[in-house]
């Protein structure tokens, strides 16, 4: 064989092992899919879709099962979530890149990056044990007092402050996800050309103006990318939230009153789960979860396409 | 060199497991008994040899396992019924005792201070009886001074053997509970806050004003709760004991034609309390050879295990109850 020979066969190997490790992940997704829309199948012919989308009961009992108050759940924890983190994880970004003097800088990069390292377990038993009671007897009767006496939006903070409840489980949320996001912001904020926030002093503007007109607009794309990573973490997070939520199958209107995600009924109910129409409803959930993180990734992917178009 | 004993030792311990099993016994299910079956096959082990490897998956992985043959005995805190046992050709026995113990926070009231009847609880639990001081409370509690204020009712989030034991106890009690709710592992709660686990309904039964819940009788007791004296069916207000506990195991009608089929609720008996329930063992019947070396280690466990089961707070089957699941064994084949 010459050597050019065993150079074409090395490199056919070479593709044709990285083509399998590639095809690994497809295979595993697609085989995760089946196996979740057969395992399913029961409780699809049973409820149908949109009827197990809009039925908020879930009683295993009577087996009359429906996803609409886990999906309510889950999505209120998220979008909250969000809106508590986002503000925060651009500050963060914002002082670590342009306003933190360097000796800090190390120090709290690592602070944040220990943050997300903690298993979801332990925010678990810390919400518990630690969060739930500053926010049953402190936070929850303070917001009631301000903002619950303001009409229309103190609904939103009616009911027993006890501390399970949607604004804690969304707060444990919310600490989860900002160093994913402020991590990601701040390496986007790092990219922007020191040209061009150089000339912008150069031209005169002030340190806020170069944030705001420069450094932002520059990494929109990096920054929303962090931000759909981070709420797919939030909408797949179980076991934080499990403790601190209360698996209440309602469609909650106070912030202060439990309910259910999705992950949180699989993770308290799977175990347990005897009758089939209750396991395969369990299942039918799941699938519901995967799609919408599919969906949400989709959407993020296509958006950042466009942006990179125009 | 080096590397090859590094290959060999490896392929040693991949197949090890292979030629220990001979000696070992696979279980799995039931999360409430395993404190105690693991502490027995710890002992078993240092006796005997035999290796019993008990996984806690939880009550119905245990049941699916052991349908499908992947263990060799599977545990339940809830008995299956005698129809599926037919159809999955399962031999099933009550291995450990446990109950389920009312608990309450109230201020001024201590342990075994309250009384309540199983009626009473289930309309606490329904949402009906909304404070403390009403009279359907107040009537049984002459004497005892209730607050007027609302009650709030803490339960299991997620699904449990003590959730199945309590609703069962409640739809005994109550016509409106069991049509309303009915028993499972896990039900659709008219009312109250979820807890998940023993430790999560305990804190905040121990956190929340006013509240009530309900926590295995080993739980109630380790964490000194306040528990609550209930009327079992012979009328009399009982305390949750070792005594009580063993009471309703000793005066319930066990059958071993229906797999001990049988919920421990509302017993008779004078010192009977109301709420227990023994957590099972299911054997596949056809496998005689691996069923002969699990019923090994009951005995075993039936006969030095009482002192271990109660230290850990649970409780040990009356002599009569073992008995008779000897004759079950023997009835069945295994001896």
């Amino acid at each position: 064989m010459s050597n050019q020979n065993v150079t074409d066969y090395k490199d056919k190997l070479f593709r044709v092992v990285t083509f399998g490790a590639a095809l690994v992940v497809l295979v595993v997704i697609v085989g995760i899919f089946a196996s979740l829309v057969e395992q399913s199948l029961p409780a699809i012919r049973k409820f149908g879709f949109f009827r197990f989308l809009t039925t908020p009961t879930w009683d295993p009992v009577h087996e009359v099962f429906g996803a609409a108050s886990s999906l309510y759940g889950t999505i209120v924890t998220t979008v909250l979530a969000m809106i508590i983190a986002i503000p925060v994880s651009i500050g963060i970004a914002i002082f670590m890149t342009e306003l933190c003097p360097n000796f800090l800088k190390g120090a709290m990069g690592t602070a944040i990056e220990l943050l997300a390292a903690i298993p979801s377990i332990i925010y678990g038993m810390w919400g518990l044990f630690t969060l739930a009671p500053i926010m049953g007897n402190t936070v929850e009767p303070f917001l009631q007092h301000t903002i619950g006496k303001v009409p229309y939006l103190g609904s939103l903070f009616s009911g027993t402050p006890l501390g399970i409840d949607i604004l804690t489980a969304s707060t444990v949320l919310s600490i989860m996800i900002i160093p994913f996001m402020a991590s990601i912001a701040r390496d986007t904020f790092t990219l922007t050309p020191q040209v061009l926030r150089e000339s912008a002093y150069g031209i005169g503007a002030t340190r806020w103006e170069v944030i705001r007109n420069v450094v932002l607009p520059y990494s929109k794309g990096g920054v929303f990318g962090g931000m759909v990573i981070a709420m797919g973490r939030a909408l797949g997070e179980t076991m934080a939230v499990a403790f601190v939520l209360g698996n209440k199958h309602q469609i909650a209107h106070s912030l202060l009153d439990a309910s259910a995600t999705i992950t949180v009924t699989l993770a308290n109910e799977f175990t347990e789960a005897d009758s089939n129409m209750y396991m395969a409803s369990l299942f039918y959930l799941a699938l519901i979860l995967f799609v919408m993180s599919f969906l949400t990734l989709a959407a993020a992917k296509f958006i950042l396409k466009e942006r990179a178009k125009s | 060199m080096k590397l090859k004993t590094i290959f060999f030792s490896l392929l040693l311990l991949a197949i090890s497991p292979a030629l220990m099993a001979g000696n070992t016994i696979n279980g799995a299910g039931a999360t409430f008994p395993y404190p105690v079956y693991s502490a027995w096959a710890f002992n078993y082990f240092r006796t005997t040899g035999v290796r019993v490897n008990y996984q806690s998956i939880g009550s119905g992985g245990g049941v699916r396992q052991i349908k499908n043959r992947t263990v060799d005995f599977g545990a339940s805190d809830a008995p299956v019924k005698p129809a599926e046992l037919k159809a999955g050709n399962l031999l099933q026995f009550p291995a450990i005792i446990g109950g389920v113990v009312p608990v309450v926070n109230v201020k001024g009231l201590s342990a075994g201070r309250l009384k309540l009847t199983g009626e009473a609880l289930a309309e606490i639990f329904l949402g009906e009886i909304k404070k403390w001081n009403d009279p359907r409370i107040e009537a049984l509690n002459k004497g005892l001074n209730l607050p007027d204020s609302e009650i709030t009712v803490v339960h299991r989030s997620d699904g449990s053997g003590t959730t199945a034991i309590f609703t069962t106890y409640l739809s005994a009690c109550s016509g409106d509970w069991s049509r309303k709710v009915g028993t499972g592992k896990s039900v659709n709660w008219p009312v109250g806050i979820g807890g998940k686990g023993n430790e999560g309904v305990a804190n905040y039964v121990k956190r929340v004003k006013n509240s009530i819940g309900y926590v295995e009788f080993a739980y109630a007791k380790q964490s000194r709760m306040c528990y609550v004296k209930l009327k079992n069916k012979s009328g009399r207000f009982v305390e949750p004991s070792f005594e009580s506990f063993k009471d309703a195991a000793a005066g319930a009608r066990w059958n071993p034609d229906t797999g001990y089929y049988l919920w421990l609720v509302d017993a008779p008996g004078d010192g009977s309390w109301p709420i227990a329930g023994a957590s099972f063992i299911l054997l596949g019947k056809e496998k005689s050879a691996v069923n002969r070396k699990v019923v090994d280690f009951f005995e075993w466990a039936f006969k030095n295990g009482d002192e271990t089961a109660r230290k850990l707070i649970y409780v040990p089957l009356p002599e009569s109850l073992k008995r008779s699941i000897r004759d079950y064994w023997k009835k069945n084949g295994i001896d």
